[in-house]
């Protein structure tokens, strides 16, 4: 690590680094019995893994990687439905790239485009509304995916849709949501966790509020954090501190993007538009109660899912995960990712086996991207 | 897409869908202000905000913009964003 030119502000990295030093000394933190904190989001996970914050902590400070990268908990159903409705004539379907390269139990996005589906790599579902506009003879279906930072934007381009009259337009709901999982997570009593780092710009969208459970129900301390290297260890600190002074709270490190409650406009809209279902299945992870969402009755017409009577409005098949595919015991902290038999063999980025290899956020990309520049040092 | 970037508001564009234009990383990107519209819209000309999937999410300061810019391109997100933008500007003419 060069330490100097990797930090923008090393001194205050040291002496954060120093300060958890202590902390975890005085409360008993060490590598046999370490301090198990889970990142919540996949962009702190990449963060991480960026700065090697896992190996410049103090070694009684262990990071759990946590199921917050939308596209790392795609079951294969989920894209083999996607990859249905793109075959289906006259459809053009439009998705964020993330989602391109994901495996479905045949194929993946790409693979279907290449194969002739119209299958479209958007920045945003404007882009998918404009289309619509454009193509009025076409059936334009937008992959909503994503956590609370997305879904408002699904959320305003279906009022946008409903207010033009548009009948061409769909969204294909697959939006989840932060806390439910941690709940499961958190029920699960093979997990053993002593506190939590925050998403943020999860946070931005939804407030702090929405994780008081965290603190109050399950007596762990939870801080919302930036993506800074320095916030992040900010935030650990906090977390020790925390455990520390036998507390438990939710902290607010962010808040000079993160408002105590969230973002008013973005919360409307997602409460007009969407409903929770009445649970949702994860890659790795299962059904969760309450943790989908689905579009509400009012908006039926902008709804993939009954226009084409697929997913939770259809008959749903049963799709096993890959086999030899160790993503959910990865994405529940039961095993690392090299640990993985198929990691680097079977399964890269470049032709990834499971989810998690996937996205610059997912656990195994982090791993596999940042493990070689390690080996070299 | 979970990570927004920064961009600064330029030009209000079409008030009635409450799009503007954004400059990211010297790139013009119409975007929807609605999440951070609280007074008249040509108050936000000049203003920072992080701009998720084409929705302005939060109207940052200058000094926070540049830092977060800073660290996107770090961990090549910045860069990732840029070509996402370019691909849906080339998917609304079938190219993508």
């Amino acid at each position: 690590m060069k330490f100097a030119s990797e930090f923008r502000d090393p001194a205050l990295a040291k002496a954060l680094l120093a300060e958890i030093a202590k902390l975890a000394d005085q409360i008993g933190a060490s590598k046999e019995k370490p301090v198990h904190i889970m990142e919540i989001c996949g962009g702190h996970t990449h963060s991480i893994f960026r700065y090697g914050l896992d190996k410049l902590i103090h070694e009684g400070v262990e990071f759990i990687h946590g199921p917050g990268c939308p596209v790392c908990v795609l079951p294969r159903a989920r894209v083999d439905e996607c990859i249905e409705i793109a075959q289906k004539d006259g459809v053009i379907f439009c998705t964020f790239g993330d989602a391109m390269r994901v495996p479905g139990s045949k194929l993946s996005l790409l693979q279907a485009k290449a194969e002739g589906a119209d299958v479209r790599m958007v920045y945003s579902p404007l882009d998918a509304l404009e289309i619509a506009r454009r193509n009025p003879a076409r059936e334009v279906v937008f992959f909503g995916l994503g956590f609370e930072t997305t879904t408002p934007s699904t959320a305003l381009a279906i009022q946008a849709a409903a207010r033009e009259g548009l009948t061409n337009f769909s969204v294909f709901c697959n939006h989840i949501t932060v806390p439910e999982p941690i709940k499961a997570l958190l029920d699960d009593p093979h997990m053993c966790l002593d506190g939590f780092i925050g998403p943020g710009h999860v946070s931005m969208v939804i407030g702090i509020h929405p994780y008081d459970f965290i603190a109050q129900d399950y007596g762990k301390p939870i801080v919302v954090a930036g993506f800074e290297p320095t916030d992040l260890l900010q935030s650990v600190l906090m977390v020790l501190r925390q455990i520390a002074e036998g507390v438990a709270r939710v902290e607010n490190q962010y808040a000079r993007v993160v408002p105590e409650h969230g973002n008013k406009v973005s919360i409307a809209a997602m409460a007009d538009v969407y409903e929770k279902r009445p649970s949702f299945e994860w890659r790795g992870l299962g059904e969760i109660d309450a943790s989908g969402l689905r579009i509400r009755e009012a908006y039926r017409a902008f709804d993939a899912e009954e226009k084409f009577a697929i997913g939770y409005a259809g008959v749903r098949a049963v799709v096993e995960e890959a086999e030899g595919c160790a993503c959910g015991a990865v994405m529940t902290g039961r095993m690392k990712p090299p640990a993985c038999p198929q990691f680097g063999k079977g399964c890269t980025p470049e032709m990834p086996l499971g989810a998690l290899m996937v996205s610059s956020e997912g656990a195994c990309a982090a791993y596999w991207q940042y493990g070689g520049a390690r080996a070299a040092e | 897409m979970c990570l927004g970037i920064p961009g600064q508001i330029v030009e209000i564009t079409d008030p009635a869908r409450m799009a503007a234009m954004a400059e990211v990383s010297g790139v013009r990107r119409e975007v929807n202000v609605a999440c951070v519209a609280e007074g008249p819209l040509e108050g936000l000309i000049g203003q920072w905000a992080l701009i998720h999937v084409g929705f302005a999410m939060s109207l940052i300061d200058e000094e926070e913009a540049a830092k977060t810019l800073d660290a996107l391109r770090d961990l090549g997100e910045a860069q990732e964003a840029l070509e996402q933008m370019a691909a849906g500007d080339a998917a609304l003419e079938g190219r993508a």
